[in-house]
Order: structure tokens, then sequence, then C-alpha cells
């Protein structure tokens, strides 16, 4: 592998230096914390200085004429810390979800798969969850294909302010969650009679009395709908940009052949720009179904931690850390992930694949 | 009037129609916050400000919320900045120098971008609170940076493996070495896809909600946590709470409004490729 060493002194000298005093600095840190303005960064100058240590190995590694060694070096920190925070803490939250931790003080006793069969058997909350992450999921879905393929042809139809359109159904793509459930949250306000206000006080003045409602305080399922609506608000503009840039990857000159072929504009529509399509909705479904399978903070700010619009983010949230009851939480994480990589993982193999072979 | 004109007339309206109800959350938070506390009644929400234009609504959610702007500010800049470089350094070497198994290690970088938290959160807490970083906004930074490598590497990856080979070939005939090819040829070409990642993760860390409010203390908290428990308190009129969501929001729909072309090829490199 190493197929030569090149040893330049100059640059060695300096390799060995970062390397002293990254050490120095550690070792400095450890018996004295650095705090600044109230702030503890002892971990954080630690992690510098290994940084400054690791400068120094890359110098000395760039000294063997050896580009994927050198490649790999300067990724190692990376990779370290998505081996970390990522697959080592997925590994470890399972542990926890194995374990009968409950209370502050961790207890990882092996129990097996109880908490997951809790959760299941005679747990009603989480089934209450599952059914409504997948009223959800399928309403939020369809309702931002089916808006975003529609105002994709709109848009398509070279109307003059396009870009305006364009912009303005993006809008919402820029704020938080947090800020369109406390919005929405107004605008689908509940109350009736003098406080009557938001959305129902203009079906009210229009004398649209049958359109009032409770929205998200309809009974369920119908309360879970209605929390479709912000989220479609929201995505509904991405979801159209996707498939604009689909469409306008066909070619004009296929489409100006079917013109010639004597095919309608509808025609050209069914028969050629959406099967043409296929590759953009399955990127949009698995890019809002995964949103949707962990939809959490549009939810927490529209319905308060209302218990009827209780999804498995915020009972996992609720579990871990108003409950103290860890081990249920983790499995309640750990039965989000694995959803999402049902979703997730054979599209992530498939893309791997095509690269591959490029 | 031709089919055609009619056709179009028919677009137009259902565009415009469309246009206003994606607009109206938007254009009741400009309009509550506008007018004056007198003015406030759940009656006439709808209607214009009569009376002049007034600011007092932005002022009281301005002074409810701005500690937590401020310390989203303190977080966002050095996080996205941070993550920018460190991203443009993977895209390079995962787009320029591939080894064996490098679309291996992609691919699993990559699946940290989709996995949900909640799966990592108990160790997150638990290793925060050992590292002592946990309450603050620095472990909020460092967090945010290496949740974000995933879909900065994949922006940077895809902007790199768009240029052309050719010239790093030639940088190499001039003796350049990997990281030189870097310091002198890509970096220098890599201004628009910095402006679109730190762009992405800035309106990504400011949004953020759920290691905002789980990894830090009150007195720390961003402004998405700190609007969230605005909104939930009973103290606060309707009218301040529009005026503060407005606050909140304002410099991801400026950045938006400004900056929409970068914005938008952040948003659609997350398709992967689409």
């Amino acid at each position: 592998m190493l197929r030569r060493f090149e040893l330049r002194l100059p640059q060695f000298l300096l390799a060995i230096a970062l390397m002293l005093m990254g050490l120095v600095f550690i070792l400095t840190l450890r018996s004295n914390p650095l705090v600044i303005a109230d702030k503890n960064l002892t971990s954080l100058a630690v992690l510098v200085s290994g940084l400054i240590f690791y400068t120094g190995v890359l110098i000395i590694v760039s000294m063997f004429q050896s580009e994927t060694v050198l490649t790999i070096a300067l990724l190692l920190p990376s990779m370290v810390a998505v081996a970390i925070f990522v697959y080592g803490f997925i590994g470890w939250s399972v542990r926890v979800s194995l374990s009968q931790w409950k209370g502050l003080n961790p207890d990882y006793t092996f129990v097996g798969l109880k908490q997951y069969i809790a959760l299941f058997n005679n747990d009603p909350r989480f089934i209450i969850d599952i059914r409504n992450t997948v009223v959800f999921t399928v309403g939020f879905i369809l309702g931002c294909l089916i808006l975003g393929l529609g105002l994709a042809i709109l848009l398509d139809q070279r109307l003059k302010g396009e870009a305006i359109f364009r912009g303005i159904f993006l809008v919402p793509m820029s704020i938080s969650f947090i800020a369109t459930g406390v919005i929405w949250g107004w605008l689908m306000n509940p109350a009736t009679g003098n406080r009557i206000t938001g959305i129902n006080l203009i079906f009210q003045t229009l004398g649209l009395k049958s359109l009032i409602s409770l929205w998200h305080s309809s009974p369920q399922p119908w309360g879970m709908v209605f929390t479709i609506i912000p989220a479609v608000w929201q995505l509904s503009g991405y979801t159209m940009a996707l498939y604009l840039g689909g469409i306008r990857s066909v070619s004009e000159d296929l489409r100006e052949a079917a013109r010639v072929d004597g095919a309608s504009e509808f025609e050209i529509y069914r028969y050629i720009i959406l099967p043409l399509l296929q590759p953009v909705t399955l990127s949009a479904v698995i890019i809002l179904g995964h949103m949707s399978l962990k939809i959490f903070d549009l939810i927490v700010a529209l319905g308060n931690k209302d218990i009827r619009l209780d999804v498995p983010g915020i009972y996992m949230w609720v579990t871990t850390f108003d409950g103290t009851n860890y081990a249920r939480g983790a499995a309640i994480g750990i039965l989000m992930l694995i959803s999402v990589a049902i979703l997730v993982v054979p599209y992530l193999v498939q893309n791997m694949r095509t690269e591959t072979e490029l | 009037m031709t089919r055609r004109t009619v056709l179009h007339t028919f677009f137009y309206i259902i565009l415009i129609a469309l246009a206003i109800v994606y607009l109206l959350p938007i254009y009741l938070m400009f309009l509550t916050g506008f007018k004056s506390i007198s003015q406030v009644d759940l009656k006439t929400m709808w209607s214009l400000p009569n009376a002049g234009l007034h600011i007092d609504n932005f002022v009281a959610g301005y002074k409810q919320l701005a500690p937590n702007i401020n310390n989203s500010l303190m977080m966002v800049i050095p996080e996205s900045i941070l993550s920018a470089l460190l991203g443009s350094l993977n895209g390079y070497l995962l787009a320029k120098w591939k080894f064996r198994g490098s679309n291996l290690i992609f691919t699993l970088i990559l699946f940290g971008m989709f996995i949900p938290y909640q799966s990592i959160l108990i160790p997150l807490v638990k290793f925060m609170q050992a590292i002592q970083l946990y309450g603050d906004i620095p472990g909020l930074i460092l967090v945010h940076i290496i949740y974000g490598i995933p879909i900065t590497t994949l922006i940077f990856r895809n902007y790199y493996a768009g240029i052309g080979t050719e010239i790093l070939e030639a940088g190499r005939i001039d003796g350049a070495s990997l990281m030189g090819l870097y310091r002198y040829i890509m970096f220098p070409l890599s201004a628009p896809s910095f402006a679109v990642v730190i762009i992405w993760q800035f309106t990504q860390a400011w949004n953020e909600f759920l290691f905002a409010v789980i990894l830090t203390n009150q007195s720390h908290w961003p402004v998405t946590v700190a609007l969230n428990n605005l909104a939930g308190s009973q103290l606060v009129q309707w009218n301040v709470l529009m005026a503060a969501t407005l606050l909140a929001a304002l410099p991801t729909l400026l950045v938006y409004l400004f900056l929409g072309r970068y914005f938008l090829r952040g948003l659609m490199a997350g398709a992967l490729k689409g």
C-alpha cells in the first residue's frame, strides 16, 4: 500500500510541533478546565487540541506517497463523528430499549423485547400514535403529490409571472415547523360564537356556515386529518419544485414530436410526461415519507401536546424526559428508526449501486 | 378570444387563488403585527389596520424574544460556516478521490440525514452531559455540525462531481498535491456551493426544534423553543404572538427573499439525485 515515504524535514518538524502542542493542550486541560464567559468549554478545547494533534499526523501521512491513505486520513474525523453519533448512539439506544431503565439512574438490566411487546400489547396511546402517523403520512404525501404536480403543470404553461408564483408557493418552506404550527393554530382556532376567529371567521363572514369546523380539535381520527393542512401548506411548494424540475427536463423535441403526431397537450402530459416523472415521484415519496414518519415540531406547536394529536415523536419525548421511562422511550425511538429505515434504506442502496456502476 | 386565452385566463384564476391561500398566513402575521393595541379584536382580525401603522406589537414581541434571537444567531453563524468547511472537504474527497468502499462510506454517512433523532436522543443527552456541553449553545453548535455532515457532504459532493477532472489533471501535471489541488483549484471554484450550504445550514439550524429543546436550558433557548413556549402560555396576547412569530421567522424569510436561488438549490440537493 505505502509505496514510498518522502521525508521533508521542515514539514516533519512542523508536524512534530503540532502533535506536541496538541498533546500539551490536552494534558493541561485535564487538570485545568477552560471556562470562558460562564461557559465550560473544556471538551471543545480538547476537541480542538485533538484536531491540532491530528493535523500533525496528517502532515506525516501526506509524506507517504499514497493518495488513498491520505484521503481516508482526511475523511477520518467525519467518519468517526458519524460512526459515534449515528451508529454508536443507535446501538446504545437499542441497548437502552432492551433494558428496564426507568428513573434517573441508568439500569441496563437486560429484559429482552419487553418494552416493545408492552408498546404493542398494552399501550393504547402507542396504538393511537400509529394510527395518527398512518393517517398523517398518507394524507400528507397524497396532498403534497397532487397539489405539487398540479402546481407544476400549471407553472409549466409558460405563463407570465411564473417565477413570482413559484416563489410564492415556496415561501412556506423557509419558515420553521414551529412558526407554521403557531400561525395555523390561530387560523384553525376552533372557538365559536362570540370568540369565533381565524378561518372560521372568514367562513362566517362569507355566509359559509356549514364549513365552520372544529379543525384539529375534531373527534378522532378527523382531528389528525386537519393537521395535514399546515404540513401540506409548507411542503407542497417543495414537491412542486421537484416536479417542475422533472417536467422541464423532458426535452422539448419529444413534446414537439408528439404534437406533430397529433397528440393534444393533455395527451402529452398523460402519456409522455407523467410516465417520465415516476423517479421524481419516488424521490418525493421518500423525502416526504421520512419527514412525516418523524413529524414532531409541527404537531407540538399546533397541538400543544394534545394527546389526541399524539405521534411517536412526541410520545418518545414525553415518556423519556417527562416520565423518565428511558427504556420505553428508547424503544419508541428505535421503532421510529425502523419505520424510516424500511422506507429509506432500499433507496440509498439503489442510489449507491448506480453510483458504483458509473 | 381563442381557446388558448380562455385556458390561460382559467389557469391564472387558479394560480392567483392558490397564491392567496399560500400567502394568507403570512399576510395575517404582518397585518396583526402592524395593528395598534386598541384595534386588536378577534372580530376584526382580517381587516386592515386603521389609524396608521403601529409597531407596538413588534416591540412587545421583540422584548419577549430578544435573548433567544441572540442565542439563535450565536449558534447559527459559527455552525453554518464550520459545517460548510467540513462538508466541502468531505465532498471533494468523496467526489474526486474515490477508493474501494468510498461509495459505501458515503452511503453510510448519508443515512445519518434520514434518521429520526428520537432514536439517538437518550445517548446524545447522556453523552453531552458527560462531556459537560449540555445546556448551552456551544454543545448545540457541535451537535448541529455533526448531524449536518451528511447533507453538507452530499451537496458539495454533487457539486464537485460536476466539475470536470481535466482541470485537476492539469493541476497534477503542474505538481500540485491532493490538498494543493483542493486549495488552489477546487476551493476557489466552490463559492456557489458554499452559498448553498451555508444558507441551508443556517435555515435548518435556525428552524430546528428537537435538539434545541432537549439540549439547552431555559436561559440558552434558541428562538424556536422560546416561540413555542410563548405560544403555549396564556399570558401573551395573540397579536403580540403573531408579531413574535414573524420576528422569529424573519431571518430565514429574508434569506429566502434575497438568496432564494441558493436556498432552492439546497432544497433540491436534499432529494439526492432526484
